[in-house]
């Protein structure tokens, strides 16, 4: 039962998913900042667009944190994957069209929708407001939809 | 903000890439292989990610008067709920698609996987457009 549901196993969910929930509250306890992932493409815009949007506090305010965020990650991952992991460097083969087009659809939605996965789906459910977990519900369904139909789509 | 605020978001966003290099996240096949129900892990990183957070969140305020380096504790509350729905579809639409959302878009980079600068250029243009069209359109 559990080897058809985990097939590659439990362990490096487990622990991947503890090193995120630690690092989102070190930066909460050590900063207050609640530290969602997709604010950092509106925020990093609020340097290049003059725009009422992007010129709001709370975007110039945070914008020069997200991007430390934002290098953490990519210095987080390169650690892990050349120090402990396969070192040998990975690329997707997911279509770039897919990536291209499902990035600018995901992009705008997680703009307008004032969170993703890490905002969301961490932060917000962890804090359990109500339109958070609204959000993860349908965003969780819909993906599933989606990426079923592809499967589907493709198989044909 | 502190510069020692600044050092410490840049090591707590290492230690959050490690968790998504660690559990797969990285890589937009073992997402899709979630959302197609081949293996169900996801679960376990969100499961295990949000009760992780959930204490801190829950038992911080209660210990601590303040964050140990910057004067309060903040929150991103949200509050539209039609923007909250429409947004919340958009997104699962476009992850539905790519198997990337924004931390991986970004961690994914550190493993050399290149590819992923398509997205992170998809994202940036939806943000874009998204920021152009709230101007126009305030809440």
């Amino acid at each position: 039962m559990i080897d058809s549901l985990f097939p590659n196993g439990v362990l490096p969910y487990l622990a991947g998913g503890i090193c995120i929930g630690l690092a989102v509250s070190l930066i909460f306890i050590l900063t207050g900042q609640v530290a969602g992932m997709s604010s950092v493409f509106s925020s990093t815009l609020s340097w290049l667009s003059r725009r009422r949007y992007f010129q709001q506090p709370r975007l110039r305010e945070s914008r020069l944190w997200r991007l430390y965020l934002a290098g953490g990650l990519i210095l987080g991952t390169a650690l892990y994957w050349f120090g402990f992991g396969p070192a040998i460097s990975w690329q997707t083969s997911v279509p770039l069209w897919q990536l291209a087009v499902g990035g600018f659809i995901a992009g705008f939605g997680a703009r307008l929708g004032n969170g993703c996965t890490s905002g969301h789906g961490i932060c917000g459910m962890a804090s359990l407001q109500g339109l958070s977990i609204l959000s993860v519900l349908i965003f969780l369904s819909v993906a599933i939809g989606t990426a079923q139909l592809i499967a589907y789509l493709q198989g044909i | 903000m502190r510069v020692a605020s600044l050092i410490s978001i840049l090591l707590c966003g290492m230690l959050f890439g490690v968790g998504l290099a660690w559990s797969g996240m990285i890589k937009p096949e073992v997402v899709l292989s979630f959302l197609t129900f081949d293996d169900l892990g996801l679960l376990l990183v969100l499961g295990s990610a949000v009760m992780t957070t959930f204490l801190t969140y829950h038992l911080a305020p209660r210990v601590l008067r303040k964050p140990l380096l910057e004067a309060q504790f903040g929150k991103h509350i949200t509050v539209n709920t039609r923007d909250t729905v429409l947004g919340a579809v958009l997104f699962g639409i476009g992850w539905g698609l790519s198997g990337v959302c924004p931390g991986p878009a970004i961690a994914g980079l550190g493993a050399g996987n290149w590819p992923l600068l398509v997205s992170l250029a998809g994202l940036g243009a939806g943000a874009w457009c998204h920021g152009i069209w709230a101007s126009r359109h305030p809440a």
